[in-house]
């Protein structure tokens, strides 16, 4: 008799515990389903409101525009204009030519300190760089922002004879750094759980060291390093603090990286603080904001998907 | 340990008795130019008002004047006057905004030290910011790019200097955007070549460029006394907006600031304080 009793009070515990539990992760889930519906309702008069419309609609963000008569169209990003123009193409450009400096620079670093890791370095060795690497990933971006704004940018100006100080290298190398640790984790991850039957197939096929990595774990953990590359592009294009202060915010289409850029997320933080609550300016900027949430979104889906696919297939489910 | 404890809570509690007996809060909020003066105006007038609270801050003439339209301010900063706009969205919410200039701010033209040019027109000025000179021999310096810096676009610095200055056209879009006036001196002062504005309180490290509103004018060096006197082409007035004529300790508060005291003080910390006459004008009856 006592010990059912036991066993109905901890099934009910259990029964608690577990709706708990669940609760919790849907409350995760409804702010992330709440936060996309907030921001698609402000961008939404873009299309519904005739005047803002009129103003900043969906052709006037994309095609070239007449701004005055008698000029020629171009694009331009000036909101706070007596014409406003919200071209989004200058910033597009700024935000991608920023993330591909990033991935260029984080990419072979995050990649090669992985194959060290879990390819060549001992137990001591690993243990020591994981973390300081990872430690990276805790800096916070206003402090890599600051280091570009003040020092780095001095240093590649003096070395490079640059014209402008602050330009996309700079903010795509400062980027960088702070897509290294994910790129690194990521990746140092798929080489890892590499099942070890096909290392010791290679070594007993009297490959070395050298060539059991290049040859055999590499191509095997490939779709996790691709995988981990597209979630740095994700860190990338959403990072703010750090492009609005070394990138020099200037919304120019060039095809030049030594050209100050200005990118989606540092307009948003920029201009967003001041804007007419409700206006045109206002809207295309939660505009602005649903389309990164919509790429990192993507972005990131993908990313996972692929490293779930790989997970099953190194688990033998596939 | 305790004992501290106990003796902070127990000061806290008598801080917020205090302010529940005093009852008079004053919240300023506003430009970013005038958040300096603003504290320092408001430490000294809480010095010699006991019961008088005031709480300053920033966020940029914009936000000062959002806040006075949603009646969350008593007081709204700002360093230009409201747009058309605002005055009729004010009308619309049933405010009365009503305007005191209680300092003025010159906008200072800043140039690397190593710059060999010194003067400039409002004509020149506004070719290099609109982009139509790029390059500083055709203003008298040297064979290189001018590289701008200026403020983000919801500064009431950027849009005085575009009114003023540019005469509304549009910023050049190779203009680097700095958020604050010290990202824009510092920006300049490593820069050989950069140029960048803003109020000269701020110039540190950096030289002022001599102005001249006319060709061939005279060229005039922004300073306290040429702001003051109305010589520097470039400055404009700072102002307090209220939700209608200020009364009682309201009333006060700004005539104080104007008062020879409050004055002072602004000069003190690099504003342009008024003239006698135009601060004895601006007095609310």
């Amino acid at each position: 008799m006592k010990r059912l009793k036991f066993k109905r009070k901890s099934r009910l515990r259990e029964f608690i515990g577990e709706k708990f539990i669940a609760i919790n992760a849907l409350v995760a889930l409804l702010a992330i389903i709440l936060i996309f519906i907030f921001i698609f309702k402000e961008a939404l008069p873009i299309f519904t409101n005739p005047e803002i419309r009129q103003e900043a609609g969906l052709d006037k963000m994309i095609f070239k525009q007449v701004y005055y008569e008698g000029r020629d169209p171009k694009y331009a990003w000036q909101p706070n204009s007596d014409v406003p123009k919200y071209s989004l193409l200058p910033l597009l450009i700024g935000t991608i030519k920023a993330a591909i400096i990033a991935l260029l620079f984080a990419t072979p670093l995050g990649v090669g300190a992985a194959i060290f890791s879990s390819e060549f370095a001992g137990k001591r060795t690993r243990e020591f760089i994981k973390p300081i690497i990872e430690i990276l990933a805790g800096i916070p971006s206003v402090v890599l922002g600051f280091f570009a704004l003040m020092i780095l940018a001095t240093i590649l100006q003096k070395t490079l004879g640059l014209t402008f100080r602050l330009n996309a290298l700079n903010a795509g190398i400062a980027l960088g750094l702070a897509v290294i640790p994910i790129i690194f984790t990521i990746s140092e991850d798929a080489m890892t759980s590499v099942p070890s039957s096909l290392r010791d197939a290679a070594t007993a096929l009297g490959a070395n060291r050298w060539e059991v990595s290049m040859t055999t774990i590499l191509p095997a953990a490939l779709p996790g390093i691709a995988a981990s590359i597209v979630l740095g592009f994700g860190r990338a294009i959403g990072e703010t603090m750090i492009v609005l202060m070394a990138s020099g915010n200037a919304a120019i289409i060039s095809a030049s990286f030594l050209d100050s850029v200005r990118t989606f997320s540092a307009t948003i933080a920029a201009e967003l603080a001041e804007v007419v609550f409700g206006g045109a300016h206002y809207s295309v900027l939660f505009f602005i904001g649903s389309l990164l949430f919509v790429f990192t979104f993507l972005i990131n889906l993908g990313g996972d998907m692929v490293l779930t696919r790989i997970k099953a297939r190194i688990q033998g489910k596939i | 340990m305790k004992k501290t404890i106990l003796i902070t809570g127990f000061a806290l509690v008598l801080m917020s008795l205090s302010m529940l007996i005093a009852g008079t809060t004053i919240t300023i909020k506003g430009s970013d130019t005038l958040v300096r003066l603003g504290q320092r105006w408001a430490e000294e007038y809480m010095k010699v008002n006991d019961g008088v609270v005031i709480q300053v801050s920033g966020g940029g003439s914009g936000t000062g004047i959002a806040a006075l339209l949603n009646n969350a301010t008593d007081i709204c900063e700002a360093s230009r006057d409201m747009k058309e706009k605002e005055y009729k969205k004010a009308k619309e919410l049933g405010i009365a905004p009503y305007r005191v200039s209680v300092a003025l701010d010159g906008i200072a033209i800043f140039l690397n030290e190593k710059n060999k040019v010194t003067n400039l027109t409002f004509a020149q000025l506004k070719g290099i910011y609109t982009g139509s000179i790029t390059n500083w021999k055709e203003v008298g310096g040297n064979d290189v790019q001018i590289i701008l810096y200026g403020r983000e676009n919801n500064s009431g610095t950027y849009a005085f200097f575009k009114e003023h200055v540019l005469n509304e056209e549009d910023y050049s879009e190779y203009t680097q955007t700095l958020p604050g006036t010290a990202a824009v001196v510092n920006a300049v002062s490593k820069d050989v070549n950069g140029i960048g504005y803003g109020g000269i309180a701020w110039a540190k490290g950096v030289k002022y460029a001599s102005v001249a509103k006319e060709d061939g004018g005279k060229y005039i060096e922004p300073s306290v006394e040429t702001v003051s006197n109305g010589s520097y082409p470039i400055s404009r007035d700072l102002y307090w907006f209220f939700n209608g004529k200020p009364t009682g300790e309201l009333r006060k508060l700004v005539n104080w600031t104007l008062s020879e005291t409050g004055q002072k003080i602004a000069a003190e910390i690099d504003y342009v304080p008024l003239s006698k006459e135009r601060a004895d004008a601006n007095i609310v009856k």
